[in-house]
């Protein structure tokens, strides 16, 4: 992926044209000046303008991941804002939103800042996360109107859960003064324990201790009876269990203001894969039956999770060899991203429903910008080829980690450009 | 002569290979009785006992077999290990590998880590207890000393009793057990039983007069008291009471069961001394199946590559 400075004038050529905000596809090519959208046209071409071929492709909005961990500040040595942005562009983001748990963590308007300043030049859009308590301790809630002027779109504790109710029933009271989401990554620690995977069959064969399903349902239904008292936006993160999905559903019919998040992972591998003990399969939530695999694809037919989410976290290698227990949680994804997902949905939804999946729903949690093709708009555009087959692999990971659980993993779809902040990539 | 190159686990253990290595350890145990209790089957191997956590019988039980086989070996020992100064496991095995071995006996606190080595290193691996996971000799020695008991383990039933959670020995026997055609039902509380046991061809029962009755023999676990990090039992005196194989409990049902326990015994607590020192245990003669056992895994998984070797100088020679 050699990344360019985009032409004044740029012409994506004979694409499909897909919009996820109009719910529309057609054959067309769109035209950028000085990185905006111009129009979408069918014929009489300018002659100025530098051609991209997209025939075959199909044109789309960028993707934006609303769960990332990219390290900066702290463990630089994993992933940077920067060769975080890498990732992303290659895997069709352009746009990201980056969780707080750093070293130190994003929780005050500093912090935030550094994250805002940091990223200005950089190709992918960087939204900071908030942390919602102070060193993410769980104790005292952060200066959260400080962070939002700062460029805050949402506060969370990811990676560690909020576990008294008490303060995060404070914090949601306080964020729902500025309408921005809450987002607690929910799993009960007494009930998980010291769990490395799913408690089931496989953990019961293997003898690790498990992290059952309710460690993850009863704090999301803790979290949605705190969202209904206090009317803040609840997003739900990294949802892996059935169990968890019901109570979701429950809530999202009482109208309740909600969102969920899946990862790839989640809808592509079950608790089986464990058996291999490869620790790129070790992360929080676990890796579940094939029977919650399955339920969250249906969650996303029904609408009752709403976007993907990559929760992309990189790991040193040298971290991932350990032994199983000692592995840290996590894997990236932003790069294997759209070939796993359309692989896993492609029979179960069309491909409109999916793109909304990375670009609109994602988008609406965080009230960013939705109509990405109007006039005037700055271009964040994804180029697609869908049906291309293709083996992913070291060469496609851009990431400064590699602890990916889908190397070596035939997936389908592939991301063939993007234009993103005045840059692109593009293979013809 | 084994269809796997390394003896990582019982789980999908072909049954004709536990019979091998059984009839095997048989033959082993003549050898044992011989005044001079050695024979050169690995004259030339080296062997490295890598035991990552601590271990009194096993790790001797394996030496003893190593010197009676006339290999070389290397011990190395160390809870925490290595790994705890920052060094990764695979720096740690790989430094062993370099130093040209043939095989590596492994004892681990984590499941699974002796099926990660086989990926760092070339040499066979003998699983020697991975963490809660499997311990494959311990229930080849079982099985070899219930086939010396009863000649076959085809239809037996065998009652494991006690901790099941966090008991390697019981998930090895009853992959092991089941495989070669006997019954094994379990017999624990519930907080000591994973909470899905749908991959164990097993029945529980919370009786454990109800499985007196119906085994054979039972294979009595050691409460692990050290991996309960929470209080997983009411109290020990509560435990004893319904699950201790006490002499009271022997004695009304009055059935000759034969007793096992893999070691270390909590007397008093799991099982009474009276029952463990009585003519029903063959605990000691486990022991003592265990060189033999261990004796025939190493020479079926070594002795193999001996003569694979021998070829290759042969061809060379040609």
């Amino acid at each position: 992926m050699i990344l360019k400075k985009q032409p004044s004038s740029i012409l994506l050529k004979d694409g499909l044209i897909l919009d996820p905000y109009v719910k529309k596809t057609y054959k067309g090519s769109i035209l950028l000046k000085n990185g905006k959208i111009d129009k979408i046209l069918k014929q009489d071409y300018p002659q100025d303008a530098t051609v991209f071929d997209c025939k075959d492709k199909v044109i789309t909005h960028g993707f934006c991941d609303v769960h990332v961990h990219f390290r900066e500040p702290g463990r630089e040595d994993k992933e940077t804002l920067e060769t975080g942005c890498n990732a992303a562009l290659s895997g069709g983001f352009t746009r990201v939103c980056v969780m707080p748990n750093t070293d130190p963590p994003l929780d005050s308007p500093e912090s935030i800042r550094f994250i805002i300043e940091k990223s200005k030049n950089l190709p992918v859009h960087v939204h900071p996360i908030g942390a919602i308590t102070k060193s993410q301790e769980g104790r005292v809630i952060t200066e959260m109107g400080g962070m939002i002027k700062a460029g805050a779109v949402a506060f969370s504790d990811d990676g560690i859960p909020v576990s008294n109710g008490q303060v995060f029933r404070l914090a949601c009271d306080y964020a729902s003064m500025f309408g921005v989401p809450t987002i607690n990554h929910a799993e009960d620690p007494c009930i998980r324990r010291d769990g490395v995977m799913h408690e089931g069959t496989v953990s019961a064969e293997l003898g690790f201790t498990g992290n059952p399903d309710i460690a993850e349902s009863s704090m999301i239904n803790r979290d949605l009876e705190i969202s209904q008292l206090t009317g803040v936006h609840l997003h739900v993160p990294h949802v892996s269990a059935l169990k968890s999905i019901e109570h979701i559903r429950k809530r999202l019919e009482l109208n309740q203001n909600i969102t969920a998040e899946v990862t790839p992972h989640h809808l592509y591998f079950n608790h089986e894969s464990i058996r291999s003990f490869d620790t790129s399969f070790k992360v929080a939530p676990p890796l579940r039956t094939e029977k919650d695999r399955l339920g969250l694809i249906k969650a996303l037919k029904e609408g009752i999770i709403s976007c993907i989410a990559t929760d992309h976290a990189p790991h040193t290698i040298e971290e991932k060899e350990a032994d199983f227990n000692e592995a840290p949680f996590g894997m990236i994804g932003l790069e294997s991203c759209f070939g796993s997902v359309y692989k896993v949905l492609k029979n179960e939804m069309n491909l409109l429903e999916i793109i909304k999946l990375l670009t609109v729903n994602p988008r609406k949690v965080m009230s960013f910008e939705t109509d990405l093709f109007k006039k005037g708009v700055e271009a964040e555009i994804t180029i697609l080829d869908p049906n291309r087959e293709w083996i992913f692999g070291l060469d496609y990971i851009k990431s400064k980690s590699r602890n990916s659980p889908f190397i070596g993993e035939s997936l389908l779809g592939m991301v063939n450009g993007c234009f993103s902040k005045g840059n692109y990539f593009f293979l013809s | 002569m084994l269809s796997n190159r390394h003896l990582l686990g019982l789980k999908n253990y072909p049954s004709q290979d536990i019979q091998t290595i059984i009839d095997t350890a048989f033959q082993f145990k003549e050898v044992l009785d011989r005044p001079i209790k050695k024979v050169p089957s690995l004259q030339g191997q080296t062997i490295v006992n890598l035991f990552f956590e601590n271990s009194t019988r096993t790790r001797i039980s394996f030496e003893l077999a190593q010197k009676r086989l006339s290999a070389d070996m290397v011990n190395f020992s160390g809870s925490g290990s290595s790994l705890k100064k920052g060094e990764s496991l695979k720096d740690t095995v790989q430094n062993l590998a370099a130093m040209k071995i043939d095989a590596v006996i492994m004892r681990h606190s984590v499941p699974g880590t002796p099926v990660q080595l086989t990926k760092f290193i070339d040499a066979v691996v003998i699983n020697a207890g991975d963490g809660t996971h499997e311990h494959p000799t311990q229930a080849i020695l079982d099985m070899v000393s219930l086939q010396e008991k009863f000649g076959s383990l085809k239809g037996l039933k065998i009652g494991i009793v006690g901790d099941m959670l966090h008991s390697r020995v019981a998930r090895s026997n009853i992959f092991g057990l089941t495989t070669m055609g006997a019954h094994v039902k379990l017999c624990a509380p519930p907080t000591l039983l994973p909470s899905d046991l749908g991959g164990f061809p097993v029945n529980i029962s919370y009786s454990l007069d109800e499985i007196i009755d119906w085994a054979d023999s039972l294979i009595i676990l050691r409460l692990q008291l050290e991996r309960m990090g929470q209080t997983l039992i009411p109290s020990v005196r509560e435990y004893r009471s319904f699950f201790g194989v006490t002499s009271e409990r022997m004695k009304k049902h009055g059935k000759p069961l034969v007793i096992m326990h893999p070691g270390p015994m909590n007397r008093g607590i799991e099982i009474d001394s009276d029952v463990a020192d009585s003519n029903q245990a063959i605990i000691l003669n486990q022991v003592l199946n265990g060189v033999a056992s261990r004796m025939a895994i190493l020479y079926l998984l070594l002795s193999k590559k001996n003569s694979e070797e021998s070829d290759r100088d042969e061809q060379k020679l040609k």
